[in-house]
């Protein structure tokens, strides 16, 4: 028993074995990296970022992230570098631009749009409905007198 | 008239998703088109002791292509690329993208070799800096070393003729 879970263990440390760790000696820029691998998109398996990515061009976004950090280079600074090579589709957020105003209005537009048509059903439902003719009228009138009396 | 709105709202999704389709997701656009071609060093495939730099070709229209060995896309476009070659009209250089020299220089040898030459970039760190995720990737260089167009993927005949013949004609035509 001991043996056989001693085996599963080590087969599945070999499943981490192709992505290289660094090995940081500082918590603050630790955590740069993770941010900036988290926010960066592999461009060829395109719904990962390069943090999560087995793709060997993450690896080497990876690679040169934390090269980029060592060096002293601030977040804006990395960014950039990838922005002026892969452009604005590296990043997962994408920024606020003429061409991409559809893309941060749309969900504003659309909270709106539908604010607006509950409004209106409300409205409409509230309204009293007074599609009586005279004559009905009367007759009610009639009524109300008769129990009246 | 009560079904206008919903039937609108239905027009423009099919609209938005129709465009959708025709997109390729692949597909991600330079940012280096119109920017000068980023620099390196590297030594040659088949000179290892020589290095060339895309400033060696200032004045001159080139390609550059990145290829490698492992790449099966890059075979399939292998006989496009020579037959551009052939014709003469701008010299293509390769990029051996993270690949064994050696690997290489016999999957030359074995399919020809349509590059006047190669560079190796054994770490893929020239191939970064030109922004390739893809391989293969032909870039086109105009006279003054600014990059006018990039394939992601193989090229093909069609791509050839519509797309690079027409803008290396173009760009043979401009001022260095």
């Amino acid at each position: 028993m001991k043996t056989i879970a001693l085996l599963m263990l080590l087969l599945s440390l070999n499943s981490y074995a192709e992505t290289k760790v660094y090995d940081f000696k500082d918590p603050v820029l630790e955590q740069r990296y993770q941010g900036l691998t988290e926010e960066l998109r592999c461009l060829v398996c395109q719904n990962q970022n390069i943090a999560d990515s087995h793709a060997e061009l993450a690896q080497d976004l990876r690679t040169k992230v934390y090269e980029m950090l060592m060096r002293g280079e601030s977040d804006q600074q990395i960014i950039e570098y990838m922005i002026n090579r892969y452009g604005d589709f590296v990043l997962y957020k994408p920024p606020l631009k003429s061409k991409t105003l559809i893309l941060w209005l749309a969900p504003l537009l659309t909270v709106l749009l539908g604010g607006l048509g509950f409004w209106a059903v409300l409205r409409k439902r509230s309204q009293p409905q007074e599609h009586l003719s005279s004559v009905d009228k009367q007759r009610i009138k009639d009524l109300l007198d008769r129990t009246g009396e | 008239m009560r079904y206008l709105l919903p039937l609108g709202a239905f027009i423009v999704l099919v609209i938005f998703l129709g465009i959708g389709l025709k997109l390729d997701p692949k597909e991600v656009p330079s940012p280096l088109i119109g920017k000068p071609a980023p620099t390196f060093s590297l030594p040659q495939l088949h000179e290892p002791d020589k290095l060339f730099t895309p400033e060696q070709m200032k004045g001159k229209v080139w390609l550059l292509s990145v290829w490698a060995s492992w790449c099966v896309s890059c075979r399939q476009e292998h006989v496009y690329l020579s037959e551009f070659a052939r014709m003469g009209v701008a010299e293509v250089i390769g990029l051996n993208y993270k690949d064994e020299p050696e690997d290489g220089r016999q999957w030359l040898s074995q399919l020809g070799n349509p590059y006047v030459l190669s560079v190796i970039d054994k770490e893929g760190s020239a191939g970064l800096d030109w922004g390739v995720y893809g391989v293969p990737e032909t870039f086109v260089i105009d006279k003054k070393g600014i990059i006018r167009h990039k394939q992601t993927g193989p090229v093909d005949p069609e791509i050839i003729q519509t797309i690079i013949l027409p803008l290396v004609q173009t760009l043979n035509g401009e001022a260095g």
